[in-house]
């Protein structure tokens, strides 16, 4: 069953050019992205978001293996990027364009040294058809468990 | 504790007594912890015959996007932190390597 999912959408306003903020949100991926929002088996040494399209988005492990996120589909700075997060219900990279949700991030200059950076995740239903994600589930495939179980940690904190 | 339980439903649906048989907490306790882990929307339970059988949600995939949401709320916050900061320690001239004052 696919029922649509409503994307999440986010933004945040920096008081830098609009030039910079692409360049770091971009170039600098590692710097800044929560370290424990990965999916690789080994801690997080970088996060790569390659300046092209068509170029990878993926986790180096501190142990030098590289793990998958998606790819860029657009690739237009200063003001936009747009990138996949297509993790299949076997908790591997699924090349499949139809499995793979967009991340689409905007940059809208406010001002010369100020910027607005929007974020929206959308088409998770594209991501999973259900079925599949829930017999990965069932059959304790890997990754789905792992995050979702990160998502159960969060729930345990509150 | 919740996260072990969680992780035993993601290897095969169980009952309480189940889950509390093969983890070193009681079965209120186990009660407990699945009510959280329903109320947050990652578990469902189902009738069988007498037994309540408890699995993960088939619609997880709404619980990832609530867990993505939290990600990116986090994620923007630390981009944010990072990109002022890089900005103010080359303010702070830490190295000048671009000339400034370029405007007439």
């Amino acid at each position: 069953m696919t029922t649509p999912i409503p994307a999440i959408e986010g933004k945040t306003t920096v008081n830098i050019s609009r030039d910079r903020a692409f360049e770091l949100f971009t170039g600098h991926f590692g710097a800044w992205w929560p370290r424990q929002y990965h999916i690789g088996g080994a801690e997080v040494a970088d996060v790569i978001l390659e300046p092209q399209e068509g170029g990878r988005w993926f986790e180096r492990g501190v142990d030098g293996s590289e793990c998958d996120w998606g790819r860029v589909l657009s690739w237009e700075p200063p003001e936009r990027v747009v990138f996949t997060w297509q993790i299949g219900g076997d908790w591997q990279f699924d090349p499949d364009p139809a499995h793979a949700s967009e991340i689409e991030v905007r940059f809208h200059a406010d001002g010369p040294e100020q910027t607005t950076v929007e974020v929206e995740h959308r088409h998770f239903e594209r991501l999973v058809g259900g079925e599949g994600v829930y017999g990965a589930i069932e059959h304790g495939g890997g990754g789905w468990v792992a995050l979702l179980a990160a998502y159960a940690q969060m729930v345990e904190n509150q | 504790m919740r996260r072990a339980i969680f992780e035993t439903l993601a290897r095969h649906p169980s009952s309480v007594g189940e889950l509390a048989e093969q983890l070193p907490i009681s079965r209120p306790a186990v009660s407990q912890h699945l009510k959280a882990l329903k109320d947050g929307g990652l578990v469902v339970a189902h009738a069988e015959g007498t037994r309540r059988i408890y699995r993960l949600n088939p619609q997880g995939v709404a619980a990832l996007r609530s867990w993505l949401d939290g990600v990116w709320e986090h994620a923007l916050a630390d981009f944010h932190k990072f990109a002022e900061q890089t900005v103010a320690d080359e303010r702070a001239g830490t190295h000048h390597s671009t000339e400034h004052e370029e405007q007439p």
